[in-house]
């Protein structure tokens, strides 16, 4: 009954998506307000539908019902009980349905706590949100249903991919898919401000907190998801350029864009119709992420053709949504009002800056994701775009928005004074030249470029902590006043400070294990010893160990660095007899931000094993980066106050003249 | 029952979710403005000026700034006009009582499965549950797992391999004889059996591996029918007719007189033409048996024709199609040594000839040999 009920209970959501589509516009058109509340209802009905769904299909794979072919399909009676719930979202139809739940989740925080919006904008967000819903919940129904069942149910489960069995799992794809979804609401927004030939003021107030949500959460699994491949593949890499995570790096970008864009619109009422656009791109990126992934078509262009029901079915929400959304902007955009104006040089100016070079990154992305798709399919020719493609192009660009990024909060709004700045910012510019020439001094030899990028990274950090320093009066006014001046400062100017100095951190990770990473790779009989970066591992034995689901072989290091014992590393193999398949789990020792890696390979006959062992400097700062960008967020996010930009007053002489 | 009264239950509740703002009626909400986004601004600029955030000048800017627009939105508000629409409402009613049901039963009832009810494990494991036969997959599936547990049990490798065998699951089967031989210790009808399902796994081919274990089984004990019958198959299938029909007569001649698979021997010997041996009126057994042993015929006649065409192009090496089609049999057959080897000799036969050289690394390409 489980299972049948949350089967309905998804239907039920469709119908009442079908309703919340038509009926609030219609109500819109009409001016009636019972008509355009039907969509608050509605939404919130169809939460608790499409979360009494998700819940039923939990409970089923927590009860392991193997006559749901889903559970059968990726459950195993014996999987840890964390595992049979993450499992859910370990496959295509349960990680479908997790979307289309926290689709449902937004639409119904949007009811709930949308009182203080128009009543009309209202209506048309949440029947933008509506047309969304219904498409995937008509994909879910139609082409990758997880409730249909098996008449005969076997005993057993085949169990779920081994390499999914970690908890990662259970952190990496809901906060990414609350990242992927929350741009919808920005996106539902801006379709509504077309729709309605206006933008609301509150239009902003609305749309800044929640691109800064699904900001930080798409933070947060972009850089869970990487930290997870790098203990989890055994390879020791975190970042791969594959089609898989560029899905999730490009609304990254143009979501980060989009989150300064509307911060200028909020505070300044200025690029209006721009923020649109990106909202609507930002989106649109998200469900080109979801149709790469979920069609299967990055795998190969040929197996996409094979079984193309999923993925011409995307395709089709896809062109429908972002095809639609674009000829709705380019019809309506030119009727927007535009805002406010400003000098090249200021605030708003930086920001454009930001913008544009966001979107360019995004777009060299794009076009490196997409390419290696189009030869395949129209030359029949395989290629792979990888990191030489992105460092000749992402990271030149990166580096110029990394240049910039300390200017732009130090700049005022409307007229800056760009000199003024600089001259503020020599503090930092030196602290990061010395720490170029320090670096350059002692190490002799790796890429050039390295401590030049260092240098770079620290200026990034220390702009902020100048910004900061002289806004409380660091060094000027007595500590005391310093500390009451930090507390008065809004939360907001703290989170900006926090989110640009992790961006200097997480470059500093990202070269120095590029640069100084040290790999031992060998096979190792028991009491062996190998040296890396200074440390002595010795491989003290094998053992077998049987696991829940598995059975695996542990070997056992013993870490001592200049004769000081420090720990015991236990990398293991696990071998997954369901499925036949096997993994290997990395041993991390973490040293500071820098960390051992041991990860094992295969058993030569004569009971010697292939041991990777890599030395990651400063590796964490990678991850530590993104952590403290969503801390950053958060703050800024708990700062409910107005955001107000006051401009810099123009000069006498400038009043004069007409502003720009 | 219940489901019906659940599935009911739900749609009410959705029904309702449409119709309860409608019978509200239209009153207006608090809804949100311009006017009021921008008096809470000016209000956040006192606030900061107050906080010492920003300086009186910017303030005073802003606050000009704000008023413009203030005086604008105030100038433009759309006036509410809560015309209540009673036609489109009740036309809205209409769409949530009937649409949406008929929207949700035309959806699930192609798609769901309303009379199967849920088969939680535990209820299962209890043995409840009718319509659960317990079938030979379920059963296999549980000594599994218990073996899965218990990896040394070796009675129960010993079970479970014969009936992998008989579901035709080959592979779990070569694995489940070898830990039955890890944990029960060497015998030769064990080894044999191994041998007997490595050659089932290659689709009845005696591979190198499975001979290993039918020389091993013969070894320790030289009458084993089984050992002998596949060293036989072995002979023949590489082409040693002589050898197998020896192998065969031996075996004959030692089996009692009413060993059940004195049949298949029989046909086999009179296949591989071992003279001297009339086969015996066809008894139904016999018929029955070579029904058994299609697979090994079929194998048999296939290798036949492969040799006569290796033969053939030994002596005329021009034909570039009988080269790439003598390396798809033997890749077919899982001889992928004699396939490498074929297509050296193709490649020397061909040598002289450019075009047919470019033909044959085309077509090798396609079979996923090296091109």
């Amino acid at each position: 009954m489980i299972a049948e009920a949350g089967h309905y209970a998804l239907v039920l959501a469709l119908a009442l998506a079908l309703i919340q589509s038509f009926v609030p516009v219609m109500g819109a058109r009409l001016r009636d307000p019972a008509l355009m509340n039907v969509a608050r209802s509605t939404a919130l009905a169809q939460l608790l539908f499409v979360g009494a769904s998700f819940v039923a299909l939990v409970t089923l794979h927590v009860n392991s019902d193997f006559s749901v072919a889903n559970v059968y399909e990726n459950s195993h009676s014996m999987k840890p009980l964390i595992y049979k719930i993450t499992g859910v979202w370990g496959n295509h139809e349960g990680s479908m349905l997790l979307w289309v739940s926290i689709l449902a989740l937004f639409g119904g925080l949007v009811a709930a706590f949308g009182n203080n919006l128009p009543l009309s904008l209202h209506a048309h967000v949440l029947a933008v949100q509506a047309w969304i819903a219904s498409a995937f919940y008509l994909f879910i129904l139609i082409t990758s249903n997880p409730f249909l069942r098996i008449a005969n149910p076997p005993i057993e489960g085949r169990d779920l991919n081994p390499v999914l069995q970690d908890i990662g799992l259970a952190v990496h794809p809901p906060m990414l898919y609350l990242g992927y979804v929350g741009f919808s609401i920005s996106f539902s927004f801006a379709i509504a401000a077309l729709l309605e030939g206006r933008i609301d003021a509150a239009w902003a107030r609305w749309v800044r907190p929640w691109t800064l949500m699904a900001w930080i959460f798409l933070t947060l699994g972009i850089a869970m998801g990487s930290y997870w491949a790098y203990y989890e593949l055994g390879w020791g890499g975190w970042w791969f350029w594959d089609p898989v995570e560029n899905a999730s790096l490009m609304p990254w970008l143009a979501g980060t864009a989009l989150l300064h864009s509307a911060l200028v619109m909020e505070k300044r009422n200025a690029l209006k119709v721009w923020t649109i656009l990106l909202s609507i791109l930002t989106f649109s990126l998200s469900l080109l992420g979801t149709f790469l992934v979920r069609s299967g078509v990055i795998t190969s262009v040929h197996a996409f053709a094979n079984d193309p029901t999923r993925g011409v079915f995307i395709l089709l929400i896809l062109c429908l949504f972002i095809g639609g959304s674009l000829s709705l902007f380019a019809g309506r955009a030119t009727s927007l009002k535009q805002g406010g104006l400003f000098a090249p040089i200021s605030r708003e100016g930086a920001l454009v800056l930001n913008n544009l070079l966001l979107t360019v990154a995004c777009a060299v992305v794009l076009f490196g994701t997409l390419y290696p798709l189009a030869m395949e399919v129209l030359a029949d020719f395989k290629m792979s775009v990888g990191a030489p493609f992105y460092n000749l192009t992402f990271v030149p660009l990166f580096a110029l928005l990394l240049l910039a990024v300390p200017f732009g909060p130090m700049l005022a709004w409307k007229r800056g004074d760009l000199l003024g700045v600089t001259q503020r910012l020599l503090a930092a510019g030196v602290a990061g030249l010395v720490v170029v020439a320090i670096i350059w001094a002692w190490t002799r030899g790796g890429s050039a470029l390295a401590p030049l990028a260092i240098g770079l990274g620290v200026f990034v950090i220390a702009g902020p902590v100048t910004d900061m320093a002289e806004r409380t009066g660091l060094f000027r006014l007595p500590f005391a006043t310093t500390l009451h001046r930090a507390r008065g400062l809004p939360r907001s100017a703290w989170g900006t400070a926090f989110a640009h100095a992790g961006l200097g951190v997480a470059l500093i990770g990202i070269v120095c294990e590029t640069t100084w990473n040290s790999e031992y790779i060998a096979t190792m009989k028991p009491n062996d010893v190998a040296e890396v970066a200074g440390y002595e591992l010795k491989l003290d034995g094998l053992l077998e160990r049987q696991g829940p689901n598995y059975r695996e072989m542990v070997a056992q290091f013993n870490v001592s660095s200049g004769g000081e014992a420090l720990s015991l590393m236990t990398p293991s193999k696990r071998s997954f007899t369901t499925r036949g398949s096997s993994t290997t789990e990395a041993a991390l020792l973490t040293r500071g931000a820098s960390q051992l890696y041991i990860s094992l390979g295969d058993v030569t006959t004569e009971g010697a094993i292939a041991v990777r062992i890599y030395h990651k400097p400063f590796v964490l700062l990678i991850w530590w980066g993104p952590v403290l960008m969503a801390f950053g967020g958060m703050l800024s996010l708990s700062d409910r106050r107005l955001r107000v930009g006051a401009p810099k007053p123009a000069r006498a002489k400038q009043r004069l003249q007409p502003a720009e | 029952m219940t489901l019906w009264f659940v599935f009911a239950l739900m749609t009410v509740a959705a029904i309702f979710a449409v119709l309860w703002p409608l019978g509200r009626g239209g009153r207006p909400d608090n809804q949100g403005s311009d006017v009021a986004v921008y008096k809470d601004q000016l209000a956040e600029i006192e606030r900061d000026l107050a906080a010492g955030l920003i300086a009186a000048p910017e303030a005073e800017a802003a606050r000009i700034e704000i008023s413009c627009r203030l005086l604008a939105a105030a100038g433009s508000e759309p006036m509410p006009a809560p015309d209540s629409s009673l036609k489109w409402r009740r036309a809205a009613s209409v769409l949530a009582l009937v649409g949406l049901p008929l929207v949700a039963v035309a959806i699930y009832v192609p798609l769901g499965s309303p009379a199967l009810r849920d088969f939680p494990l535990a209820q299962r494991q209890r043995g409840a549950g009718p319509g659960m036969a317990q079938s030979l997959e379920n059963l296999v599936a549980q000594v599994q797992q218990h073996l899965e547990k218990n990896p040394t049990d070796g009675r129960g490798w010993n079970v479970l391999a014969p009936v992998l065998e008989r579901l035709g699951r080959f592979d779990e089967a070569v694995r489940a004889y070898r830990n039955s031989l890890t944990y029960n210790g060497e015998s030769p009808e064990r080894r044999a059996d191994l041998g007997e399902a490595i050659t089932a796994a290659a689709g009845g081919v005696v591979t190198a591996e499975a001979k290993a274990e039918f020389e091993r089984a013969h070894a320790l004990s030289a009458d084993d029918p089984k050992a002998n019958y596949f060293l036989g198959l072995a002979a023949e299938q590489d082409g040693r007719k002589e050898d197998a029909a020896n192998i065969w007569r031996a075996l004959l001649a030692k089996a009692p007189a009413d060993a059940p698979w004195r049949p298949l021997v029989q046909t086999s010997l009179a296949r591989v033409g071992g003279g001297g041996v009339t086969l015996p009126a066809l008894s139904d057994e016999t018929i029955a048996a070579t029904k058994e042993m299609n697979d090994g015929d079929r194998n048999a006649m296939i290798r036949g024709m492969v040799e006569r065409l290796a033969t053939r192009l030994r002596q005329n090496g021009d034909d570039v199609e009988g080269w790439l089609r003598l390396v798809r049999a033997y890749l077919v057959m899982g001889d992928r040594d004699k396939a490498l080897g074929a297509t050296t000799d193709a490649r020397q036969a061909v040598a002289g000839d450019a075009e047919r050289l470019r033909q044959l690394n085309e077509g090798l390409k396609n079979l996923g040999l090296d091109g």
